[in-house]
């Protein structure tokens, strides 16, 4: 007994001499993932991409030589656990570089704790879209797109198909959407725009968790729209592909955002998913240097974050390696500016997102060519690209059907500006002025 | 007008589907009194179980009994381990067992199976009948005509089993007054076990409907939030009950929806069975279908 | 020996209603809230403030709240989290409203408003009984939840429909640091805690506990049914409030109605089975269980795969924590179903005695 005190006790300094050898040289990034409960699939694919693409950095040298670490915390999608992770890892390893919840609900408990704690927060492709707003909201990153872009670029979508924007007039569009903030984001956006471009919107909620869909369905028959937009969540998304096929509504008209856009959203659907199309901020795919790189440097050295490696390549994995690679690119960015091959300060790192400047040329050297849109961020604009692709489920996979196109940016840009300086009227917040940062 | 119909029937055959879940509360309450929130949780073990086996490149026939195997094993498990040392605990007690048994099923099952996301077809087509379309406009699915069906022989082998065999009249009578029952030489373990046994299998079969609807995920432990209107409505130890209460439920909760959502917003079919149950409970105390139950002091 | 309450004569009838009338206990008492205000803040890290502690407070809030309806009137509720919701949505709106609103009063007109809709809810109370109740209170649940998401106002418009708490300032001190928000929790709960305490053995908790052993009776020997009942929605659906206005306020900042789901309701009924129905101590211990039981595990399995390196898959230990979770739940309900304050109870009965045998 005595014997086994005793080494727990060495084992117990041992591992704090072997952490605090790590903080300094590693850029630490919490993990806040989720691999059980109801959106486990998503979960483990994105945080699964993420893992692999800093492991595949960490293979080939670090950033300039500096390795990142990371540890993950379970959150369950659930705010208060989810606080907690972040609270626990958040001093870890000499410190979080930036923290990306990947939940709406965790993402608001985060916000006023990151600006307190200067640590960056992201948001890929989901939260409040008015975060764009860099001047008020100095800590928080929806790098790419938010939601409000994402609306404007559905709309930009559906115009083309009829044959351009003016055609739209006299259309009938519903918004499907799941009853709660993510569903209600857009619909200032899309309200706008039915008023500018004369179609008709028509609203139709679906209370949580949307797992019958009988009565909006018959409601969407009835109406006999032109296009259905799905905004839709978990297993809403293939109850309600499977509901258009019970109403004989045509898949091909269906137009999903990008969280009703992944494998585990139309699988369960079986063949009724066929030739529904969504949106992505990301493409998916394996053929992509970057993927051939992780696949056979992790996974073929038995590495790999995914426990079903034929997930590679799917859509939750290849958002988790953007995910990956803008992360690390904001953190080269830094090092650029505060000296290369050091471990970079929370607010470095905020610097580096802040300028990042990927361009198609720089996204090609990295491997990701086509995989995600060219995103260059500054101090007014944090999200930097605002750019959508349309993919079609063809039964097998996502099949594009454009290249990453935006929808009316200056009407998004426009709103959100309004919102923002809203919330900072009612928080009290002096937003910065941006012509004064370097 | 044929809107209407439309809309009375598509909720009407969302109503068997509520009910499929309920029963599985129904009959575990019925025998040992105990509000099994794990019933949800128990629907996404076999329907996992069964679309894993499958994986296996087995046939769905044999998959079949090899998960109703394991659901009735894990039922037994269930009573023997959890339930036998709680005899006589109070109600909310046992209840708050059963969510701890959710929690501890829910892990088990994404241990065993991962996290995926499944699909599941049953060979049934949820595609609207071409004669009925044709001739009145309305359509209607055949996938629900045949779960109305499955429904059906479930409750009519239910019932049967409950009233006219011995098990059944023990069952009642473990129901009625579990002391009286051992007195008179029921083998009252024996009978739960039964119990939680046919709960095991009414679950796979509402986990294969369900799953084949919705996707065998995570998320078919939410079935349970939509059963329990139709239980307070039904009675919580009524067979018929459950499925009467699952019909009113079903019918009322759409037309709730298409024809008074419009005016505040929609989205109200969340909460609006409950109301619904609450507003009936406020007649009828003890449910539809419920024992009258005679206090005193 | 050290717990005996042989010599200690009460010799008026301020001592007889004495809130704890054993000197033993008052000094625990007094011990605890030293602890608890002097001790803790001056040892815990940011850390403890604000991921533990003052959650865990909070939680235990909102379970003597539960435990009033529950655990002293008997009346079942699975709606907890949404009569949370109203108190924070409330006192957002009674801050953003009114100008120069103290904090402390909004938190209190937010628990007024709570009691409101909490008589409201619990009009069917007066007919429905046990678990239809507790179903039926689930229509609270999902219907507050709904309301509030569905209505612009009650977010001020906000587009996605959440609320973002003002900055807490009390006489022109701001609550910024964990170690101060903790403390004014710590107050408030603290308060609130004893105020708890001392109804249940007042008239009122009397006749409470007469309702919940059986109603029929109560009424019979002169207790009327509908105002001890509503009484109890309402204090419950108060407390209940106030803790939701400060977990708005003091834990997450930024909410959205989802936050207050069916989820936390149950968690905080789990917190008053496990830790002890009828009891406030239970609620303290209850809350402690299942809010921190979930992450000392995760502590568990990430000190486990450190030290002996144990390499298994994030999803496996995941899932493991998920399991011992409702797993342990399940025992600490067969080893001791009335909660862990029993424990406590059945402490303080060997306390008398020992060491001596006798």
């Amino acid at each position: 007994m005595k014997m086994m005190m005793k080494s727990a006790l060495l084992g117990l300094t041992m591992l704090g001499v072997a952490s605090t050898a790590v903080a300094q040289d590693t850029q630490f990034i919490p993990i806040l993932s989720y691999r059980v409960g109801p959106y486990a699939a998503g979960g483990s694919g994105y945080f699964g991409g993420a893992i692999d693409y800093f492991n595949l950095v960490n293979a080939t040298g670090g950033i300039n030589g500096v390795k990142l670490s990371w540890e993950e915390c379970e959150t369950e999608y659930n705010a208060s656990r989810g606080v907690e992770c972040y609270e626990r890892l958040k001093k870890k390893h000499g410190g979080a570089s930036t923290v990306e919840p990947l939940s709406t609900g965790i993402a608001y408990g985060l916000l006023d704790r990151v600006a307190q704690d200067k640590i960056p927060m992201t948001t890929f492709g989901y939260g409040s879209a008015n975060a764009a707003d860099g001047k008020v909201f100095k800590w928080v990153f929806p790098v790419g797109t938010t939601y409000w872009s994402q609306a404007a670029a559905m709309v930009e979508y559906l115009g083309q198909k009829v044959g351009g924007l003016d055609k739209l007039k006299g259309k009938k569009i519903v918004h499907l959407y799941h009853d709660s903030a993510f569903g209600k984001e857009p619909i200032p956006v899309f309200e706008a725009l039915a008023a500018k471009h004369g179609f008709e919107l028509i609203k139709i909620p679906v209370a949580h968790p949307g797992n019958t869909q009988q009565s909006q369905w018959l409601q969407i028959r009835q109406a006999q729209p032109d296009y259905v937009i799905l905004w839709g969540w978990g297993v809403m998304n293939p109850t309600a592909l499977k509901s258009a096929a019970k109403v004989g509504f045509p898949r091909e008209k269906m137009l999903g955002v990008w969280w009703a856009g992944s494998e585990e959203d139309v699988i369960p659907a079986g063949d009724a998913a066929k030739g529904y199309v969504s949106a992505a901020f990301s493409a998916p795919g394996t053929n992509f240097p970057v993927m051939q790189d992780i696949h056979k440097k992790i996974y073929g050295a038995g590495k790999g974050n995914l426990e079903d490696p034929t997930r590679q390549g799917s859509i939750y994995h290849t958002r988790g390696v953007v995910y990956g690679m803008v992360i690390v690119e904001a953190i080269r960015k830094a090092q650029d500016k505060f000296g290369k091959g050091k471990v970079m300060t929370p607010d470095q790192v905020r610097w580096g997102l802040e300028h990042l400047d990927l361009s198609e040329a720089r996204i090609k050297e990295l491997g990701a060519a086509a995989m995600f849109p060219p995103i260059k961020t500054s101090c007014a604009d944090h999200e930097g690209s605002g750019m959508v692709r349309f993919q079609q489920w063809d039964g097998k996979g996502f099949k594009p059907l454009t290249p990453f196109m935006a929808g009316d940016k200056a009407l998004v840009r426009k709103m959100v500006d309004e919102s923002a300086a809203k919330y900072a009227a009612e928080k009290k917040i002096t937003p910065r002025d941006c012509s004064k940062e370097g | 007008m044929t809107f209407f119909f439309e809309v009375l029937i598509g909720g009407l055959l969302s109503g068997v589907m509520y009910s499929l879940v309920a029963l599985g509360f129904v009959l575990i309450y019925k025998a040992s009194g105990v509000f099994n929130f794990a019933q949800g949780a128990m629907v996404y073990f076999a329907a996992i179980t069964f679309v894993g086996v499958t994986e296996f490149d087995i046939s769905p026939w044999i998959a079949f009994p090899i998960s109703l195997i394991v659901m009735v094993v894990l039922g037994l498990v269930v009573e023997k381990v959890v339930l036998r040392p709680l005899v006589n605990q109070p109600q909310i007690t046992l209840f708050m067992v059963t969510i701890g048994l959710a929690f501890f099923i829910e892990g088990l099952a994404q241990l065993m199976w991962g996290a995926n996301v499944r699909g599941l077809e049953l060979g049934l087509q949820d595609v609207p009948l071409e004669w009925v379309s044709e001739r009145w406009g309305m359509s209607i699915s055949k996938f629900d005509l045949a779960a109305a069906g499955v429904a059906a022989i479930l409750v009519t082998s239910l019932a049967l089993l409950f009233n006219r065999t011995r098990i059944g009249r023990a069952l009642r009578a473990v129901a009625d007054d579990h002391q009286a029952a051992l007195a008179v030489g029921i083998p009252l373990q024996q009978i739960w076990g039964i119990v939680w046994g046919v709960a095991g299998f009414v679950a796979l079969v509402a986990g294969l409907l369900w799953g084949s609807r919705n996707g065998v995920q995570f998320a078919l432990t939410f079935v349970a939030l939509k059963a329990l209107p139709v239980l307070i409505l039904g009675g919580f130890e009524s067979i018929p009950g459950a499925i009467v209460g699952g019909l009113i439920i079903g019918a009322t909760e759409k037309l709730a929806e298409v024809y008074i959502g419009p005016m505040v917003g929609g989205g109200i079919e969340g909460w609006f069975p409950y109301m619904l149950a609450l507003v009936f409970l406020l007649v009828r105390p003890e449910g539809l279908f419920g024992e009258k139950i005679i206090r005193r002091v | 020996m050290f717990y005996r309450e042989a010599g200690q004569f009460k010799t008026n009838y301020i001592d007889d209603s004495a809130i704890f009338p054993i000197r033993q206990d008052r000094i625990g008492f007094a011990i605890i809230l030293l602890l608890a205000f002097v001790a803790v803040p001056l040892f815990a890290t940011p850390y403890i403030f604000s991921a533990i502690l003052i959650p865990f407070l909070i939680l235990a809030l909102a379970a003597i709240g539960l435990n009033i309806l529950t655990g002293y009137c008997g009346q079942l509720s699975l709606g907890t989290a949404a009569f949370m919701a109203v108190g924070a949505f409330a006192s957002y709106n009674f801050m953003l409203r009114v100008p120069g609103m103290p904090i402390l009063l909004a938190f209190l007109c937010g628990g007024v408003m709570a009691a409101g809709v909490g008589i409201v809810f619990g009009l069917p109370s007066l007919r429905i009984r046990g678990f239809y109740l507790a179903v039926a209170t689930l229509a609270a649940q999902f219907f507050i939840v709904w309301c509030l998401a569905k209505v612009g106002w009650f977010s001020n418009y906000s587009s996605s429909g959440v609320i973002t708490a003002q900055q807490v300032e009390i006489l022109g001190y701001q609550f910024r640091t964990p170690a101060s928000k903790y403390l004014l929790v710590l107050g408030i709960v603290s308060i609130m805690a004893l105020g708890a305490k001392n109804l249940a053995r007042s008239n009122v908790g009397r006749s409470w506990m007469a309702v919940r052993d059986m109603d029929i009776a109560a009424e019979v020997i002169g207790i009327r049914l509908m105002p001890a009942k509503l009484l109890a929605f309402a204090i419950s659906s108060f407390y209940a409030g106030v803790a939701g206005a400060l977990y708005a306020y003091m834990y997450l900042g930024t909410v959205e109605p989802e936050a207050y789901n069916l989820d936390l309701s149950f968690r905080i009924l789990f917190m008053i089975i496990i830790g002890g129905v009828g009891t406030v101590l239970g609620s303290f211990l209850g809350s402690a269980f299942i809010a921190l039981l979930p992450i000392a595990l995760s502590l568990l399995v990430g000190f486990l795969e450190n030290s002996i390196h144990l390499s298994v898959s994030k999803s496996m230990t995941s899932n493991l924590e998920l399991m011992t979770f409702g797993g342990l739940i399940i025992f600490f309900l067969i080893v001791e179903p009335h909660g862990l304050a029993r424990l406590w109870q059945i402490g303080k009965e060997k306390l008398r005695l020992w060491p001596f045998p006798h």
